[in-house]
């Protein structure tokens, strides 16, 4: 079956494409969807887009932003509300994939790609699905969770609340090519801190499980301390706990088992 | 099997050509063009030398669904000659040896483009950081480097 | 920055010469920076059709059935080829040097030796419409237990990869399992050696990873003949092997190449001319067979794996005395090119230094894995890694300077090599004092007054008495002599005495190339020429 493409300008009618045919996948950059056509994958045969300017609008005036599952990186890197973005944004791909990846592709990328979903997850993002039946808003960790089956729905957008301080907010990506490279693991962090106490910690991994994961025994050796070196190194020896790394050509999962708990360490005290 | 009709800018000049379902940009511009400059070499946006400027911006041709370029401008390497004579680009990449196969030069040289278009008189780690996306197996990193760094010294960068 | 130390045997050479040492354009720069040299796929010919290969699912299977009818039933596909629609499904790279039995099929006939090995090509209108119908393929496999480790296919018992080579190792001369190198008596210089190391070394698989991927387009030419665009590094070498797998004349065909986006040895193997050629036959249309970048990096043919041991004999001075090496060539489930990697390395072992007593055994191994191929150096590259740990290590158990160790050990000219050859032109020792000088790592002056050219030969020519094995060594042939050979030093010693047992013992050097003399080749044995 050749492949055929379906355009449509309201993001209601491509959800409605798209959950009514098995074969069918939404189009954002190309990143995931032109690939898998490359590499001869036949079970796409409808590429389903939408026009909708809503899902390329950044509102990132208030404490509340929300990104389009269409807004690229390049877009992000270039918006200056987005400061604390930038370090996931510019982690990902070279000038040309940022110019083309979406918010809302990354969130389906499979490992070791998906970093900047790493980023969403630390910030307890919540996406905001259109599907057949009408739209529901999915808090990203349980999106992730489900996401084989979430092909069929379309990401119009995430939202989380922004961070409220600089600090709080930490992301880190390890890879072997500087600057650009897959990842062998990436870390997120949002710490914020009440008093001098951290109320709800957040810590993301990537590449240590087959999507993103929070690393929820590390959160619970942060929450209600404060940010010294004994609850920096009690949330690292747990950064392991719960993961389920699988080995690839960029590391072992023994590999990556072993420097979580560096990595997560070095993120906390700041250390470049 | 059903064909859709595009329309876009190629290198200046409109062109008009019937896509598949599912063609992506390197392939309407190689076998529906005849533009050979750009390359296939992984199909996965992993190597960068099918990199083409839409609108001005880098973009990997082969991740490019071709419909979405409808109505907008396309500059492969086949467009930045002034008539006969090189870019400065072009010419620095001969004159520093920035080639060796050459497979990775088309990429590459977008890619400097792309960069020095909006900031001619980029720093060292810019230059590293606009070619990233662009694999070198060659490994000639450094010449491409000094190359796209003369070039913009040569301040005549701007085409 | 490149500099050339040409105070380094100055006397040696004239530098009044009209290119070399004078930078020179490259005389394709001008195509690669306006993207118009022409690689194999600048190619677009009219009605051109798609090939694409079903791969081995499996790293060891008989092959009980293959249903290609619903495939060939598919939209858009003009032909689906077989095994047995190959005329000569059975080739060596090396036999058109007469080198090695013919044991790969272009597609798999009994069974696939290696995950990816081609089984059935698909010829259509369209890259999808070919990934349609290789979808239909079915294939009925039984599993058989594969081995993927060097040493564990040499044991009893090992699954057989290749039929062709029951022992799952290369046969040499059809009679030797290895390549072996003696000289003099290892095991007695390890037993009086003040120090023994002995160390495992391996290496993995490296793909060349090219950004241009191998492949070719084949189309009928006007006159009956076919013109073949191709990716290959080894033009001439791939005209000649598609010759024989489509049994026809190689004037058959018209090969244009040498536009290669990258090789460095993943492309000598002509993996996509003889099906794409017979899909041009088969149809009498252009052909297009393009790998893949998952295709290329899977099964494109890497630089093999190698495993290495050596045991070394070293004395408190510093002097190497023995030096005993095993070497395992993963070769993957076809020879290809190992079968001759295993003779370089045995040539150039024990590496660019003097020891009086080598022991070399190196053997190319059958396994199931995708075949190995060429690499920048291969044969050698991983060795010299083994070598140079060793080395390092070597110098560490004496307590001496690493460089230092190294120059101490160097050859130089006039000095015996393990493979009963005078070195000449030797210049490792100027290399160590050039690298330490420029790393600013200090060595004594005793090592920096060390030459290539003063103190070889003497006792250093002298060939230690090599205990004989079951079967007869070969003649050492004449060494020839040429014009670009470094003349001997005139302060040199008059050469040794003959020792006293019977040694091959250094030739005569004629003065210019003699005919008629016996010469001998590793992979051809002694031969007259």
């Amino acid at each position: 079956m050749p492949v055929t493409v379906k355009t449509f300008t309201s993001s209601h009618d491509a959800a409605a494409a798209l959950s009514s045919d098995r074969s069918a996948r939404y189009l954002g950059g190309g990143t995931l969807v032109m690939r898998a056509l490359n590499e001869g994958d036949i079970s796409i045969s409808t590429i389903v887009r939408a026009s909708d300017h809503a899902m390329t609008r950044i509102d990132a005036t208030g404490s509340r932003i929300t990104l389009g599952a269409g807004v690229t990186f390049a877009r992000i890197l270039a918006e200056r509300e987005l400061g604390f973005l930038h370090a996931p944004a510019r982690s990902i791909g070279g000038p040309a994939v940022r110019n083309m990846g979406t918010v809302g592709g990354n969130l389906f990328a499979p490992m070791p790609y998906g970093d900047f979903t790493v980023a969403m997850l630390a910030l307890d993002a919540v996406v905001s699905v259109q599907g057949g039946l009408g739209g529901r808003e999915i808090p990203l960790d349980e999106f992730l969770q489900t996401r084989d089956r979430q092909t069929g729905a379309l990401v119009l957008a995430i939202s989380f609340a922004r961070p409220g301080s600089a600090d709080a907010f930490r992301y880190r990506k390890i890879a072997r090519i500087k600057p650009k490279g897959g990842a062998v693991i990436t870390l997120a962090a949002h710490l914020p801190i009440n008093g001098s106490r951290i109320v709800g910690a957040r810590v993301a991994l990537g590449s240590m499980a087959p999507t993103p994961i929070r690393a929820r025994a590390a959160e619970r050796a942060l929450e209600g301390r404060s940010l010294d070196a004994s609850t920096i190194n009690a949330a690292a020896a747990a950064a392991v706990e719960g993961t389920s790394p699988g080995d690839n050509a960029l590391a072992s999962a023994w590999y990556r088992r072993e420097i979580v708990g560096v990595h997560l360490r070095r993120l906390l005290s700041g250390q470049e | 099997m059903a064909k859709t009709a595009l329309q876009f800018q190629h290198n200046g000049r409109d062109v008009a050509i019937f896509v598949d379902g599912g063609t992506n940009l390197l392939v309407a511009l190689r076998e529906l063009i005849g533009d050979m400059t750009p390359k296939f070499g992984c199909g996965q946006g992993g190597c960068g030398t099918c990199s083409v400027l839409i609108d001005g911006e880098i973009h990997l041709s082969c991740l490019t669904l071709a419909e979405t370029v409808a109505g907008r401008s396309v500059e492969t390497l086949d467009g930045i000659k002034d008539g006969p004579n090189l870019h400065p680009l072009q010419r620095a990449f001969a004159d520093n040896f920035a080639a060796q196969c050459g497979y990775c030069t088309p990429g590459m040289l977008m890619a400097a483009k792309a960069l020095l278009d909006r900031n001619p008189q980029p720093s060292r780690a810019e230059v590293v950081e606009a070619i990233s996306g662009n694999i070198c197996r060659c490994t000639g990193y450094e010449p491409i480097i000094n190359a796209v760094l003369a070039a913009a010294s040569g301040g005549r960068a701007r085409a | 920055m490149l500099e050339l130390r040409k105070d380094l045997f100055a006397d040696e050479r004239d530098d009044n010469l009209k290119e070399i040492g004078k930078g020179t354009q490259r005389q394709d720069m001008l195509g690669h920076v306006t993207g118009t040299s022409p690689y194999f796929d600048d190619h677009k010919l009219q009605g051109m059709l798609h090939l694409k290969v079903v791969r081995s699912a499996h790293a060891h299977a008989r092959l009980r059935r293959i249903d290609t009818s619903e495939a060939e039933r598919s939209q858009g596909v003009r032909r689906v080829i077989r095994a047995s629609d190959v005329p000569r499904n059975l080739n060596t790279l090396l036999s058109l040097i007469n080198f090695g039995k013919d044991d790969e099929p272009s597609l798999a006939v009994d069974k696939v030796r290696y995950k990816g090995e081609p089984i059935v090509a698909i010829v259509a209108d369209s890259p999808r419409e070919a990934y349609e119908a290789i979808a239909k393929v079915k294939i009925d496999y039984e599993v058989l237990p594969a081995v993927f480790d060097v040493e564990d296919a040499l044991k009893p018992g090992a699954p057989v990869v290749n039929e062709v080579y029951p022992k799952n190792t290369f046969t040499y001369h059809e009679t030797y399992d290895h390549q072996q190198l003696r000289f003099g008596d290892a095991d007695r210089a390890l037993a009086s050696a003040d120090h023994v190391l002995e160390q495992r070394y391996q290496m993995s698989p490296i793909e060349h990873a090219p950004t241009e991927t191998n492949g070719s387009i084949a189309a009928p030419d006007t006159n009956g003949r076919y013109i073949v665009y191709t990716s290959t590094q080894a033009l001439f070498f791939s005209v000649d092997t598609c010759a024989k797998i489509l049994d026809v004349p190689s004037n058959t065909f018209h090969f244009i190449g040498g536009t290669v986006g990258g090789g460095f040895g993943g492309k000598v193997d002509t993996l996509t001319e003889p099906l794409c050629i017979l899909g041009a036959m088969l149809t009498g249309r252009p052909v297009r067979y393009v790998f893949g970048r998952e295709e290329e990096m899977q099964y494109g043919p890497p630089r093999g794996a190698e495993r290495i041991y050596i045991k070394d004999g070293v004395m408190r001075d510093g002097r190497v005395v023995a030096r005993k090496v095993r070497a395992y060539f993963d070769s993957g489930a076809y020879t290809r090119l190992s079968s001759y990697a295993a003779v370089k390395c045995a040539a150039h072992l024990p590496g660019p230094y003097t020891i009086p007593n080598v022991y070399g055994d190196v053997y190319c191994v059958f396994t199931n894995r995708t075949p190995a191929t060429a690499m920048r150096g291969f044969g050698v590259t991983a060795m010299d890694f083994a070598i140079e740990c060793q080395m390092d290590k070597l110098a560490h158990l004496v307590g001496m300077d690493p460089m230092e160790f190294r120059i101490l050990n160097a050859y130089r000219d006039g000095d015996m090599k393990a493979h009963r050859r005078e070195a000449k032109n030797t210049a490792l020792i100027e290399c160590v004092q050039v690298a330490a000088e420029k790393a600013k790592w200090p060595i004594r002056d005793e090592f920096k007054r060390m030459s290539s050219r003063k103190d070889g030969g003497g006792s250093r020519a002298a060939v230690t008495p090599t205990p004989r094995e079951t079967h007869a060594p070969l003649a050492a042939p004449p060494q020839q002599r040429t014009t670009y050979d470094r003349a001997p030093a005139a302060t040199r010693e008059p050469p040794p005495p003959p020792p006293s047992s019977p040694p091959p013992s250094p030739p005569p050097r004629p003065s210019s190339p003699s005919h008629g003399a016996t010469r001998f080749s590793s992979v051809f044995g002694t031969r007259r020429r």
